[in-house]
């Protein structure tokens, strides 16, 4: 019984708490908002510093392990979730959301991704996807007095209820076909019997309420609707970290216990894997509204790093994980620059309305274009990196069809990124953007320096990824 | 201990429709969205009829331990439900199905 090994998640959530307690006893008559975010940066900064330095194991009891693969995991969602706080923290104020719910909510679902990304048991794997979307659900909500907000609150609820119900389900089935719920029993009962059927439609269940959490087509219906209903900081947040803990879980599952089922999972995740990066790239051409543009960008983004586990090997996953990491790392930036688009107090999402921004915030401009540069995978810029990665990956395993289909729709996804950048510096200039706040500043250029910059960090994030895809496949702790 | 004359796959089949009944309560339900919601819960107890069914079948204890969390993490999604369909009523003055169109996907 080695609880200590979930001590970063445990102090998490006890900060998560003790957060909501200053909040709830504090002055009526003003806001915590301010003191909430700045208690959540420190505890999520806090448990980063714990993740690194928990040692490798499996403990409570065999359902949770720790791992490589689980640190950098979880360091790339704490990361994420960082980043969105600091993008929430004025974008909030201005917007007059000032509950202090805001952050602690964001440290609940934190924590229910550590906890998907240290699951060894299926029901650790069932309770920290439930921890993390419950808060995503309210977040999404959270701007009640607006009927988007709740609209698109209610819409992620429902559907995504369906999907943790369609997993649980799946979960049911391959508990009792294969006769335990514990990863490495699972593992061994599937390498030494024959597959069942049984197997294989719980097996199908599980990857389509992963798949669900990863917005990957074609379970990506409510992506666009929510992005654009929900506040521009809770989407900020929901477009990077909880991706990161949905591939967690689900290269830990397919890899793991269901490694046996190789042969007949690889071919499901390849037809994921090119449907998203079609619609994401041909979808996203109409839209005028930059919130859905995001939105169809990240389904082809899913679209790529799904490729790397369609490999299926330790080149692949490693490729995952870079993708990821750059992933979490543009978005934020994206998203910061899209906070900063306010006129007069109100928020645009528009493409139109970064019309001569060029012009108008030559340093504001200049971010938001890496940052479509990088995810259009233009190089030396960090999502070329991690497009370079997948396909080699797919190349070397054989998918030939999957990378070929990878660089056609990076071409035509680069056209509506240019779009975004063409706008920004050959359009007449249109009226002026409020002022910049200084904790968006900073995230965009934290990003931004990340972004353009990735070839002096490439070596330490790639032997990273590397020791992390190793420790998992070797499925030995250390 | 599972009853004589009834099997696995008694439990099996009613589990499953279950699930089919939810699903279709999801998708073809055009009236009110509590309904959706008691269609997610069926869906949920379809699995922990699995569950416990395997469970007796294999000697296992954990299926049922399983099933106690499913059911705790149920009613915290109910209650997360409702609230989120409280404010969603309050800003719309209806709970329809097809009244939930703002956006468009």
């Amino acid at each position: 019984m080695n609880w200590t090994l979930a001590v970063p998640e445990l102090v998490l959530v006890l900060c998560g708490l003790a957060t909501l307690t200053i909040g709830v006893l504090g002055d009526k008559a003003k806001s915590h908002a301010g003191l909430a975010t700045w208690l959540s940066i420190a505890s999520l900064l806090f448990a980063g510093v714990l993740v690194l330095l928990s040692p490798s194991g499996i403990g409570l009891g065999g359902v949770f392990i720790n791992d490589a693969f689980a640190r950098f995991m979880k360091i790339v969602a704490i990361g994420g979730a960082i980043l969105a706080m600091a993008v929430g923290f004025d974008s909030n104020r201005r917007a007059g959301l000032r509950h202090f719910e805001f952050p602690v909510l964001m440290v609940f679902s934190t924590a229910g991704m550590m906890v998907m990304a240290s699951s060894a048991n299926l029901m650790t794997l069932y309770i920290g996807l439930e921890l993390q979307s419950f808060a995503l659900y309210v977040l999404c909500a959270i701007d009640r007095d607006r009927l988007g907000s709740s609209e698109a609150g209610l819409k992620y609820f429902v559907l995504g209820s369906l999907a943790s119900g369609l997993l649980l389900y799946g979960l049911s089935l391959v508990y009792g076909f294969s006769g335990s719920l514990d990863y490495a029993a699972i593992a061994t009962a599937l390498h030494a019997g024959a597959i069942s059927p049984g197997l294989l439609v719980g097996m199908v269940f599980v990857v389509v309420g992963l798949v669900f959490k990863l917005s990957a087509v074609p379970f990506h219906m409510w992506t666009p609707d929510v992005y654009e209903g929900a506040p521009a900081s809770v989407t900020a947040f929901l477009a990077g970290a909880p991706k990161v803990a949905a591939f967690a879980l689900l290269i830990r599952v397919l890899l793991g216990p269901l490694g046996a089922l190789a042969h007949q999972w690889q071919l499901l995740i390849e037809i994921v894997a090119v449907c998203s990066m079609v619609l994401g790239s041909l979808a996203a051409i109409a839209q005028t509204d930059i919130k859905r543009l995001m939105a169809y960008s990240s389904i082809g983004h899913m679209g790529y790093a799904l490729m790397g586990i369609a490999a299926g090997n330790e080149a692949g996953t490693t490729a995952t994980l870079v993708y990821l990491f750059t992933y979490v790392v543009m978005n934020a930036g994206a998203f910061a620059c899209i906070v900063a688009m306010r006129r007069r107090g109100e928020a645009q999402t528009d493409i139109a309305a970064l019309a001569g921004l060029g012009r108008r915030d030559p340093a504001l401009a200049m971010g938001m274009a890496i940052f479509m540069f990088s995810m259009a995978g233009v190089p030396p810029l960090a999502g070329f990196f991690g497009k370079l990665l997948v396909f080699v990956a797919a190349v070397k395993s054989g998918l030939w069809v999957l990378a070929g289909v990878g660089i056609v729709t990076s071409v035509i996804g680069a056209f509506y990124y240019l779009r975004v950048v063409r706008v920004m510096y050959f359009d007449t200039p249109a009226e002026a953007f409020d002022a910049r706040a200084r904790s968006t500043s900073a995230v965009a250029l934290v990003s931004g320096l990340a972004t353009a910059g990735f070839v002096l960090i490439w070596a330490p994030v790639m032997a990273a990824a590397a020791l992390a895809a190793r420790s998992l496949l070797a499925g030995t702790v250390g | 201990m599972i009853a004589p004359g009834i099997g696995i796959g008694h439990y099996l089949t009613l589990s499953a429709i279950l699930l089919t009944l939810g699903i279709f309560g999801i998708f073809m339900n055009r009236r009110n969205i509590i309904v959706i919601m008691m269609s997610i819960e069926l869906i949920l107890l379809a699995a922990n009829i699995n569950l416990i069914a395997f469970s007796a079948v294999l000697h296992e204890i954990s299926g049922q331990v399983f099933v106690l969390f499913v059911l705790t993490v149920a009613a915290a999604e109910a209650a997360i439900g409702l609230a989120i369909l409280m404010t969603y009523f309050r800003n719309r003055g209806s709970i329809q199905v097809e009244d939930v169109k703002l956006m468009k996907g």
